[in-house]
């Protein structure tokens, strides 16, 4: 017996040694036919199941986008739903590719736990919400009071910040999942309810009377959320970036999902670039030469995707702001195909 | 062994080293001891190439950075400033807390239970079996959330209160009441507990001896009662009433904001403490009282006769006669609920009771340091786990019955 299971034994932990010199992310990716994408376990608009299960949102959009460029296929993704907890270490894990789950970009996370960030597509901030009952005008007022948060995130910190700051003593209650934040809130648990300001909007649909709470002025945070990725493979963390810088491009150059297939024989030679009709942009990053045009075709423009997801026709109602591009006086700006 | 014996002896020159088993046991033990070396260091070298690779530091220095994060409850001094590793031992004692007071009270719902499963009364005895096979059978988390959600969230909301006594205040933030807050001259209190404690310790060992020699006996329990309730009364008026309470402030007017009770005044207790400890408690009784019965259930039925015809009474039959004999069935499977007690603490992170797993969760992801974490929360888990186990094997042996 012995015989037999020692071979399997050294087989097995030469197996762990041979996967641990593993193959490029784009290598994988392409032998599995898939992407595997992190995503948040529910926040309307960003990335959030429908009734059917398939997933829509600002953030599930990216990883399509990732898709198109890679497979030319926009449906050749996966979604892992994750917690803030969870989030980083499935990335590091290589449980997922690319997590685009409304992740603030800090120094921290970029230079500390083996990330990188592949840009912003969201440009947000935290503030507040409360009951309207409790007749607060101003974030300032809030002394005393308990405040519900997600566990593992920026949030926790900086409402930890603020508070401290303005020599306001307060109770924090943190918990793991969004969904039992929200309860928590809902039940009367906590007065204040803290995350990001696209966030409040979002899952005050989910509360029992919308209406009976207001979010407040103050924005005490820069949280700028982005897609990441795992340190150490440049070419993957390429094809995350220029799938953002693509999708900004488009909306700039007037190239949408709609009109994509005639701006390709536009004389515009920017538009020629981005969309693969000169210049070879797209091999060198790893992928075929139309991975733009099948972004704009398959999954749309930043505004498009944008405009039917957060926007102002949505439950939502975001306006664009301060993520309108920066010809428009927001602070949306891609580095040029050249 | 015989048929190679046998071999030997009559082929002597064909005994080779391979065929020998000895050797060849001792052969392969060290292939498979030089194997698993190799699949450890492998494993190690493997991780720790992996963080360099994809530049995650790696090391317990984090510990000393400033956490930066609230904790709702602390029983050491904590505040935002304080260091990863203070949040960490924030989350222990928490942990501690829970395990020590769950075990305290599931160790006395699941005795009182178990007796009252063998009670000559047909209604307690189906009570006690009713609830035995209704909480055993439901998965820990969904009493943890059905005390939480359920019932902890039917209470008044934060502007509105229960009271008890005018004394305990129940609402959605919790169980409030007095805090006693301890002056100068309280340690001469602590100091009387002490002296009351030991008091007891040689009272009751003076009684045995001389209930052993005369047959007389002494109402320890009562004597004992009595001293460790007066004795720190006298040093209490003696030191000049050094404690006072501190009630709980409730605001029924101005701002809603401010209506309620106001945040540290008395004491509190949060709703995810109680509903944690409520559910463990609660759930590990079930399965205590069940041991408890099958421990008394252990002891043959001929002691009990023995002693009704000794002329004891039946409380002192079961306390005296009944009781040590089974406890000696009962300590061992009770070190395990002990064991699991602990363990299911941890389901904590389900309701926000900042717990070692929760805390370290948080710290785990606010730096990454995922390796180091579960290596913490093993360890600790492993500790409380060999020691508990200790502190009762140790018990038992006291308790085994001692053969002459």
């Amino acid at each position: 017996m012995t015989k037999k299971i020692l071979p399997i034994v050294l087989g097995a932990a030469l197996g762990v040694a041979a996967t641990a010199a593993n193959a490029t992310t784009l290598e994988d990716v392409k032998a599995k036919g898939f992407i595997q994408c992190g995503v948040s376990q529910g926040l309307p608009g960003f990335s959030n199941p429908d009734a059917q299960g398939n997933w829509a949102g600002l953030d599930v959009d990216f990883c399509r986008a990732m898709a198109a460029a890679v497979f030319a296929d926009d449906t050749m993704v996966k979604f892992t739903p994750l917690s803030a907890k969870e989030r980083f270490t499935a990335l590091q894990s290589g449980e997922i590719d690319v997590l685009s789950r409304n992740t603030t970009w800090t120094m921290s996370r970029d230079t500390q736990l083996g990330l990188n960030f592949a840009g912003v597509n969201y440009y947000d901030g935290q503030g507040f919400m409360v009951r309207k009952e409790l007749g607060v005008s101003s974030a300032l007022e809030l002394s005393g009071a308990s405040v519900c948060t997600n566990t593992g995130t920026t949030t926790e910190l900086n409402v930890a910040d603020y508070f401290r700051a303005n020599n306001m003593p307060y109770e924090i209650v943190a918990f793991e999942k969004a969904d039992e934040v929200v309860a928590a809130y809902d039940a009367g648990r906590c007065d204040v309810y803290t995350t990001d300001a696209s966030g409040l909007y979002a899952q005050r649909l989910k509360l029992t009377n919308p209406g009976d709470h207001a979010v407040l002025p103050e924005i005490i945070s820069k949280e700028p959320l982005g897609p990441v990725v795992r340190q150490g493979d440049d070419e993957w963390f390429n094809i995350a970036k220029w799938t953002l810088n693509a999708m900004i491009n488009a909306e700039e150059l007037g190239v949408t999902s709609a009109n994509v297939d005639e701006m390709k024989s536009s004389d515009n030679p920017s538009v020629k670039r981005l969309l693969g009709a000169e210049g070879a942009f797209g091999e060198a990053i790893g992928v075929s030469n139309d991975w733009a045009y099948n972004i704009v075709k398959l999954v749309g423009n930043y505004g498009e995707s944008f405009d039917a997801n957060v926007g102002p026709e949505t439950p939502l109602g975001i306006a664009r702001g301060v993520n309108a591009l920066w010809s428009d006086g927001g602070v949306l700006y891609a580095p040029p195909v050249r | 062994m015989s048929v190679q014996e046998q071999d030997t002896a009559v082929q002597p020159q064909r005994a080779s080293l391979l065929n020998d088993p000895k050797v060849r046991g001792l052969f392969y033990q060290t292939v498979l001891v030089l194997a698993l070396v190799w699949f450890g260091w492998t494993i190690v070298s493997n991780t720790l190439a992996n963080l360099e690779r994809q530049n995650i530091a790696s090391g317990f220095g984090f510990l000393e950075t400033t956490a930066g994060f609230g904790i709702i409850q602390a029983l050491v001094d904590y505040s935002e400033t304080s260091s990863y590793g203070t949040a960490l031992l924030v989350g222990f004692f928490n942990t501690l807390l829970v395990a020590a007071i769950g075990i305290i009270l599931a160790t006395i719902i699941g005795f009182v239970l178990g007796v009252a499963r063998l009670s000559n009364n047909w209604v307690i005895s189906k009570l006690a079996y009713c609830y035995v096979e209704l909480v055993r059978n439901v998965p820990l988390l969904l009493q943890i959330f059905f005390w939480y959600f359920a019932v902890l969230r039917a209470v008044p909301g934060k502007r509105d209160k229960w009271s008890f006594f005018d004394t305990f205040h129940l609402n959605i933030a919790g169980l409030r009441g007095p805090r006693p807050v301890f002056e100068e001259g309280a340690g001469f209190i602590g100091y009387a507990i002490i002296l009351a404690l030991v008091a007891i310790v040689f009272i009751a060992r003076w009684a045995s001896k001389r209930q052993a020699a005369t047959g007389q006996q002494f109402p320890v329990f009562w004597t004992g009662l009595g001293l460790l309730i007066g004795l720190p009364f006298i040093a209490y008026l003696a030191a000049g009433m050094p404690v006072y309470f501190d009630y709980p402030i409730f605001v029924e007017t101005g701002p809603m904001l401010r209506r309620g009770f106001t945040l540290g005044t008395g004491f509190n207790v949060i709703p995810e403490f109680l509903a944690l400890t409520l559910a463990l408690s609660l759930y590990t009784a079930s399965f205590i009282a069940e041991i408890v019965r099958a421990g008394i259930q252990a002891v043959n039925r001929g002691q009990t006769e023995a002693s009704h015809a000794l002329g004891l009474r039946s409380g002192p039959t079961l306390r005296l006669v009944i009781i040590p004999q089974a406890m000696r069935v009962i300590i061992p499977p009770l070190t395990s609920q002990y064991l699991n007690l602990t363990k299911n603490s941890s389901l904590a992170v389900a309701i926000a009771f900042p717990d070692l797993v929760s805390v370290g969760g948080t710290v785990l992801n606010q730096t990454g340091q995922a390796i180091e974490i579960i290596a913490i929360w093993m360890a600790v888990y492993l500790s409380l786990s060999l020691i508990t186990s200790a502190f009762m094997n140790w018990y038992n042996q006291r308790m085994a019955l001692v053969e002459r």
